[in-house]
């Protein structure tokens, strides 16, 4: 099954991904602050995720790894 | 199962200092990742420019030097002419190629140097807090114009492209733009050109990168990639300016 991850101390929460993501299942971690202050991104149904890196391609920090 | 993205190798691995959702991050990507696929990561040297990317020598992974604001040509014709056997590129602003280096970019392209340009153009000065650029678009707020660029006294933004596309030393010209996967895509096939034509000794190569600035433009991330799509590819049309394969066809 793909699987996506994310560093989230290098994470910046620009939200960039959130609104490349087709089928829209990343969200920001509102209850949660990394190291560098902000909120990062996950994954909220990972079990949705079709592996298509968009996120990665479009991550400016390279926050986001994809196995598929 | 296999990762199928993961962090390239030609980045080290350390956190980039640019604001979030600045496409410097991609572009560095894209150049890190054409060097590791052309396999040239371990004899290209890499020449920053003076601008938000000053010390991006602490994020490539190859051999980089530091030019003086604008000088990122030259410093590369010196670095390229003294060791041919390289990949010799340089990463440039708005700010530094298009402002105080103009003299430097034009005569780097007019003699042909094998050099590959990496122009990263998002309509204003970042680092120094958000000033008119020459590439700032009519009309466009800045902390210099504040009622919007009027050309009648702040003349009008310079194509560079197009304007380098007209010297017969530069063989490769393109214009890409980073606001969404499938321009992503198209600038990453850009760059590796670049890299190949400076690899196959044809001569000068450039490719201009629409990015985007949202602390400056006082946008948020999404938003400023917005803009580049409606109002900057307007003002900056993308496409193919010189390329050595419509030189042959001539």
């Amino acid at each position: 099954m793909p699987r996506i991850e994310f560093n989230q101390d290098l994470c910046k929460g620009c939200g960039l991904c959130l609104s490349a993501c087709p089928q829209r299942l990343i969200q920001l971690r509102k209850n949660r602050l990394n190291d560098k202050g902000f909120h990062p991104a996950y994954v909220e149904q990972a079990d949705r995720c079709a592996g298509c890196g968009v996120c990665a391609t479009i991550c400016p920090d390279l926050v986001i790894k994809v196995w598929r | 199962m296999k990762a199928v993205f993961k962090r390239t190798d030609g980045l080290l691995n350390v956190p980039m200092h640019y604001c979030p959702g600045c496409t410097h991050g991609i572009l560095h990507r894209l150049i890190a990742e054409a060097m590791c696929e052309l396999d040239i990561l371990h004899r290209t040297i890499g020449v920053s420019s003076v601008g938000c990317t000053y010390n991006n020598y602490e994020y490539f992974a190859c051999d980089m030097v530091q030019a003086a604001h604008g000088r990122a040509p030259a410093v590369a014709t010196g670095v390229k002419r003294v060791h041919p056997s390289k990949s010799v590129f340089t990463y440039q602003g708005d700010g530094d190629l298009a402002a105080i280096g103009t003299a430097e970019i034009i005569h780097a392209a007019a003699r042909g140097e094998k050099i590959s340009v990496f122009f990263a153009n998002n309509a204003i000065y970042g680092m120094t807090s958000g000033q008119m650029a020459p590439t700032t678009l009519i009309g466009q707020v800045t902390a210099t114009s504040p009622f919007g660029r009027d050309p009648d006294t702040q003349g009008h933004p310079i194509n560079v492209s197009e304007m380098i596309a007209t010297l017969p030393g530069a063989v490769y010209v393109e214009r890409v733009s980073l606001h969404d996967y499938r321009h992503i895509v198209q600038a990453q096939k850009a760059i590796r050109k670049a890299f190949q034509v400076q690899e196959a000794g044809l001569g000068f190569s450039l490719v201009e990168v629409l990015s985007t600035c949202p602390t400056n433009w006082g946008m948020d991330p999404k938003s400023s990639m917005d803009w580049v799509a409606e109002a900057m590819i307007r003002q900056y049309p993308l496409g193919l300016f010189r390329d050595p394969k419509l030189e042959e066809r001539k």
